[in-house]
C-alpha cells in the first residue's frame, strides 16, 4: 500500500477517532480498550510474520498491568512513568523467556507460551495476599504528565496517548518488517535451514521478535490497566491470549494496521452484541468462522484485494 | 502427613485422575486422527455436565426409580458428547483439514466460544450441582478412612474399562485398525481404501463422548458454572501436552501424575493446587517438548 | 587436537558416519586445494550428498576430521561453518519461497553485511549494483519480482545457487546445479558460472551426474562408490578408470 495514501487514511482515522468519542464521551472506554488490544495484537502479529502462533501472549499484558498496579500502589508516579516501566517489565520477562523460548516451533511453541502463562495465571489467584487473588489489585488514578485530572479530562488524556503509541507502534512494527531483521524473521516461516546455511542465527532474530512481541504486549497491557484502574488475572487466562490470536486473524495479520481494524471491531461487535443479546461470544464466533473461510487474510486482506484490483499506477505483482 | 491423610490423597488424585483421564482421552484422540487440536474440547465436557445434571433433576422431578441416576450419567455423555462431536466434525473440522494451522486452531476456539454462549443461555448462570448419585452409593471404609464408593469405585473403573476398551476396539477389530491407519497416515489410508471420512466421524463422535463422559461423571462431586469448561479445556491440555499428542496409554500416565500432584499438594501446600499441572506441563515441555511419552521427533532448531 | 590442520582449503581425516547398517562415509581422507574445480560423481546413495552435508556441518561424523581453511570444524553447525567461507547450493533448492526473487537475494547479501545495522531497511544494507548483476549472471533478472516459490525447477536452483554466491563465498559447494535446467542452457549457464567463480577466486566442488559437463568444468573428478573415494584425480583418467566405469557411469 503505498505509503502516502496510508499516512493519510491513518489521519483521518485517528481524527474520527477523536472527534467521535469527544462527542459521545461514554465511547471512551471501549475506544481505549481497542488501543489497548490493538497494541497487544501487533505483538501477536510480529510473531505470526514468523509462521508462529503464542497461545500465552496475554500473560505479557497482564505482567505490565500488575507492575502497573504494583508500582502505583506503592510509589505512585506518573501515567507516562507508569506506562513506561510497564511495558519495560513486559519487554524483560519476554527476554527471560524468549531465551527457552525461541528453541520451538510450532505446536510447541504455542504450547509452552500457554504453559507459562497458566502457571502466572494461577499463581496471580492464588497468592491473594501479594497479588490480592481472583479480585485483583485497585490502584488510584495517577496524574498525567505531572497533572492530577478529573476522570473525564484522564480518560482523554490517555486516549490520545494512546493513539498517538497505536499510531507509533503501528509504524514501527511495518518498518521493523522490511530491516534486515523483520525479512529474516519472515524467512523463517518458510526455510530455516536456508537462513542457517546463510550464516544468519534463526533464533537470534526470533528473539528479538519475541521480546518486541512481549513489549507491544506489555505496552497494551499497561492502557489497559489505566484505562480500568483495575487489574485482575483474567488479563492473562489462555482465553484472553485466544482472543487477541483471533483479533490478528479477524483484522488481518499482513499488516499492522489488521491489528487495531480487528481490534475495533472486535471491541464494538462486542459492546453491541452484549448489549442486544448478551452473546457477544456466539456473535464473534460465529463470525470468525465465517471469515476463516470467507476471508482468511482478514479484513485488512479484504481491503487490500480490492485497492489492488482497482487499476492501479503500479508496478507488477509483488504481494 | 500421617498415613490416612496420605490414603485420602491418594483416593483424591487417583478419583481425580480417572476424570481428566476421559477428557484427555477424547483430546488426544481426536488430534491423532485428525491432527487438529480441539479447543471446543471443554465445552463437551462442561455439556456433557449440566446435562447430565438436567437429567439428574428430570429423574428427580418425574419421580422416576432414583436407580436410573447413575446410567442416566452415561446416557448424558453418549447423546450429547455424541451428537455435538458430530456436529463439529461435519460442519467444522470435515472442512478445515487442509487449511493453515492457525487458521484450524481458531476454527475450535471459534466453536468453543459459541458453545459457551450457548451453554450460559441453555443453562444460566447459576451453579448446577446434582450429587444423589453418590449418595445413592454410599461410603465405604478402607483401612479406617471413608470414602464415597462413587469416587473410589466408579470413576476409577470406567477409566479403566475406557482406557482397555480403546485399546481393544484400536488393536483387535477392522474398524479400529483403521483408525489407526489414519493416525499415521491420512493420505495413505485413503489410497488404501479406509473411509476417512466415516473414520474421522467416528472419531469425534467417540472423542466427544469421551468428553462429555468426563463432565458427565464429575457432575455428581462437582458444581457446573459457566467457564468450567474453560478450565478443564487447559487442564486436559496440560495433561495431553504432557505425555505427547496422540498418545493413548501415556495420557493415563500424565493424568495419574498430575492428579496425583493436585491432590497432594492440597494437603501439602494448598495454593499450589491449581498451579502443580502447569508447573508440570511448563517442566516437561522444556526438557522434551514432544511429550514423555511421544516417539516423534520435536520441532526444535 | 592433533597436529597442525592440513594446508588444503577443505579436508578431511578419517571420516566416517553409518546410519543404521548403511556406510554413508567410510574413513574418507580428502584434500582440496584452492582453485580448484572438482566435480563429484557417483550413483544415487553412494554418499556424495553425506559427505556435503558433514562438511558443511548438517551432519555429524561418527567419527574423523574435518578441516576448513586451516581451522578444525568438525562438529560445528552450518551457519559457524558459512560464516567461516562456504556457500551452499542444495539438490532440493532451500529458498524462501514467500518472498520475491530479488527479496530472496537480498535477504542472502545481508548475512556479509558487518555486524550491527540489522535495524536497517533491507534495500539499504545490501549492494543494489551486486544483486543485480548476480541476478543477469544467473539469468534471473526477468523474474525479479516473482515469488521464488513460483518458479520452474531449474530456476530455483540457478536462484539457491545465487543466494550462496552472492556470501562471497571461499568455497562453493553446488549440488547438482543445473538439473532441471534445459540441456541447451547447461552449457551456456556453466560457463558463465564457472567463468564468474573464477574471475572471484573461488574454489568450487559441484555433484554432476552429466559427464560432458564434468569434462568440460572440472579439473578435478572423484567418484563415490558406497560411502568411499573409489577414484580421485584428473577427469579423463577417472573416466577410464574400470571401478568408475563399472559403478558409476554404467557399461
Amino acid at each position: 500500500m503505498p505509503s502516502m495514501r496510508l499516512a493519510v487514511v491513518v489521519a483521518v482515522l485517528v481524527a474520527a477517532v477523536l472527534g467521535v468519542t469527544l462527542w459521545v464521551p461514554w465511547l471512551k472506554t471501549p475506544v481505549l480498550i481497542a488501543l489497548a488490544d490493538g497494541l497487544a495484537v501487533t505483538g501477536v502479529i510480529v510473531l505470526i510474520r514468523a509462521g508462529q502462533v503464542s497461545f500465552g501472549h496475554a500473560m505479557y499484558a497482564c505482567l505490565a498491568g500488575y507492575g502497573v498496579a504494583f508500582i502505583g500502589r506503592a510509589l505512585h508516579l506518573d501515567a507516562l512513568l507508569l506506562i513506561a516501566l510497564g511495558t519495560v517489565a513486559a519487554a524483560l520477562a519476554g527476554a527471560v523467556i524468549g531465551m527457552f523460548m525461541v528453541r520451538y516451533r510450532g505446536i510447541f511453541f504455542g504450547m509452552l507460551n500457554l504453559a507459562f502463562s497458566m502457571v502466572l495465571f494461577s499463581v496471580l489467584g492464588k497468592f491473594g495476599a501479594v497479588t490480592g487473588g481472583t479480585d485483583g489489585l485497585r490502584f488510584d488514578r495517577p496524574s498525567f504528565a505531572g497533572v492530577h485530572l478529573e476522570r473525564e479530562g484522564f480518560e482523554i488524556a490517555l486516549l490520545a496517548l494512546a493513539l498517538g503509541l497505536a499510531v507509533i507502534a503501528g509504524w514501527a512494527v511495518q518498518y521493523y518488517f522490511r530491516t534486515v531483521d523483520g525479512q529474516a524473521l519472515a524467512a523463517i516461516k518458510t526455510n530455516e535451514t536456508r537462513l542457517e546455511y546463510l550464516g544468519i542465527s534463526a533464533k537470534r532474530v526470533f528473539w528479538r521478535a519475541y521480546t518486541l512481541s512481549a513489549g507491544l504486549c506489555g505496552l497494551g497491557g499497561s492502557i489497559f490497566a489505566l484505562t480500568q484502574g483495575l487489574v485482575t488475572p483474567e488479563m492473562g487466562y489462555w482465553v484472553r491470549s485466544g482472543e487477541v490470536v483471533f483479533i490478528a486473524v479477524l483484522g488481518g495479520s499482513a499488516h499492522a494496521i489488521g491489528a487495531f481494524i480487528g481490534a475495533f471491531v472486535f471491541s464494538f461487535v462486542k459492546l453491541y452484541a452484549a448489549a442486544l443479546l448478551t452473546a457477544w461470544q456466539l456473535v464473534l464466533g460465529l463470525v470468525l468462522i465465517v471469515m476463516v473461510f470467507v476471508a482468511p487474510t482478514g479484513i485488512f486482506g479484504l481491503i487490500e484485494k480490492r485497492l489492488r484490483a482497482k487499476p492501479a499506477a503500479g508496478h507488477g505483482g509483488t504481494p | 502427613m500421617d498415613a490416612s491423610l496420605i490414603l485420602l490423597a491418594l483416593m483424591d488424585g487417583v478419583s481425580y485422575a480417572a476424570l481428566l483421564f476421559l477428557v484427555a482421552l477424547g483430546l488426544t484422540l481426536i488430534f491423532g486422527v485428525m491432527r487438529i487440536l480441539n479447543i471446543a474440547h471443554g465445552s463437551l465436557y462442561a455439556w456433557g455436565g449440566y446435562f447430565a445434571a438436567t437429567l439428574g433433576l428430570a429423574i428427580t422431578s418425574l419421580a422416576l426409580p432414583p436407580a436410573l441416576g447413575l446410567p442416566a450419567l452415561f446416557v448424558a455423555a453418549i447423546i450429547i458428547g455424541g451428537l455435538l462431536g458430530t456436529v463439529l466434525e461435519f460442519f467444522l473440522l470435515r472442512r478445515i483439514l487442509d487449511k493453515d494451522p492457525i487458521l484450524q486452531l481458531l476454527v475450535t476456539f471459534a466453536a468453543f466460544m459459541v458453545l459457551e454462549d450457548l451453554q450460559r443461555l441453555i443453562w444460566g448462570v447459576q451453579p448446577i450441582f446434582v450429587s444423589d448419585v453418590v449418595g445413592q452409593l454410599g461410603t465405604l471404609e478402607v483401612a479406617g478412612v471413608t470414602y464415597t464408593r462413587y469416587q473410589l469405585l466408579v470413576l476409577p473403573s470406567v477409566a479403566v474399562i475406557a482406557f482397555l476398551g480403546l485399546r481393544w476396539f484400536l488393536r483387535k477389530t477392522a474398524l479400529g485398525r483403521q483408525v489407526t491407519a489414519v493416525t499415521h497416515h491420512r493420505e495413505i489410508a485413503t489410497a488404501m481404501g479406509v473411509n476417512t471420512n466415516r473414520v474421522m466421524w467416528l472419531t469425534m463422535a467417540l472423542g466427544g463422548a469421551l468428553g462429555a463422559l468426563g463432565g458427565a461423571l464429575a457432575s455428581p462431586t462437582t458444581s457446573f458454572t459457566p467457564g468450567i469448561g474453560a478450565e478443564m479445556m487447559v487442564l486436559s491440555f496440560a495433561v495431553v501436552a504432557t505425555a505427547g499428542l496422540g498418545q493413548i496409554g501415556g495420557a493415563a500416565l500424565a493424568a495419574l501424575m498430575i492428579g496425583l500432584a493436585r491432590s497432594f499438594s492440597i494437603y501439602l501446600m494448598p495454593e499450589l493446587e491449581v498451579l502443580m499441572p502447569y508447573l508440570i506441563m511448563v517442566a516437561v515441555l522444556l526438557v522434551r517438548p514432544e511429550g514423555l511419552f511421544s516417539t516423534v521427533a520435536t520441532r526444535r532448531i | 587436537m592433533t597436529a597442525k590442520a592440513p594446508a588444503g582449503l577443505l579436508s578431511t581425516r578419517g571420516l566416517s558416519l553409518k546410519f543404521g547398517g548403511v556406510v554413508a562415509a567410510e574413513s574418507i581422507d580428502f584434500d582440496l586445494m584452492p582453485g580448484e574445480r572438482l566435480a563429484v560423481v557417483g550413483q544415487n546413495g553412494a554418499g556424495k550428498t553425506t559427505f556435503i552435508n558433514i562438511c558443511t556441518g548438517f551432519l555429524k561424523p561418527d567419527s574423523g576430521q574435518v578441516f576448513f581453511d586451516g581451522t578444525e570444524v568438525t562438529g560445528r553447525n552450518p551457519r559457524q561453518i558459512t560464516r567461516l567461507g562456504v556457500g551452499r547450493s542444495f539438490q532440493l533448492p532451500q529458498l524462501f519461497t514467500e518472498h520475491t526473487v530479488r527479496d530472496c537475494l537480498m535477504i542472502a547479501a545481508s548475512a556479509v553485511r558487518s555486524h550491527g545495522g540489522f535495524w536497517l531497511p533491507l534495500e539499504n544494507a545490501v549492494d543494489r549494483d551486486e544483486i543485480e548483476s548476480t541476478l543477469e549472471l544467473l539469468q534471473l533478472r526477468s523474474r525479479s519480482h516473482d515469488l521464488a516459490g513460483a518458479l520452474p525447477e531449474g530456476q530455483r536452483k540457478l536462484l539457491d545457487v545465487a543466494m550462496a554466491l552472492v556470501l562471497h563465498p571461499k568455497l562453493m559447494i553446488m549440488d547438482e546445479p543445473t538439473s532441471g535446467v534445459s540441456s541447451d542452457e547447461k552449457h551456456g549457464l556453466m560457463t558463465v558460472l564457472m567463468k564468474a567463480l573464477d574471475e572471484r577466486g573461488i574454489t568450487s566442488i559441484f555433484v554432476e551426474h552429466d559427464i560432458d559437463i564434468v569434462r568440460r568444468y572440472a579439473t578435478r573428478l572423484a567418484a563415490w562408490v558406497a560411502g568411499r573415494i573409489a577414484a580421485d584425480g584428473a577427469p579423463e583418467e577417472v573416466l577410464r578408470d574400470p571401478a568408475v566405469i563399472k559403478n558409476v557411469i554404467g557399461g
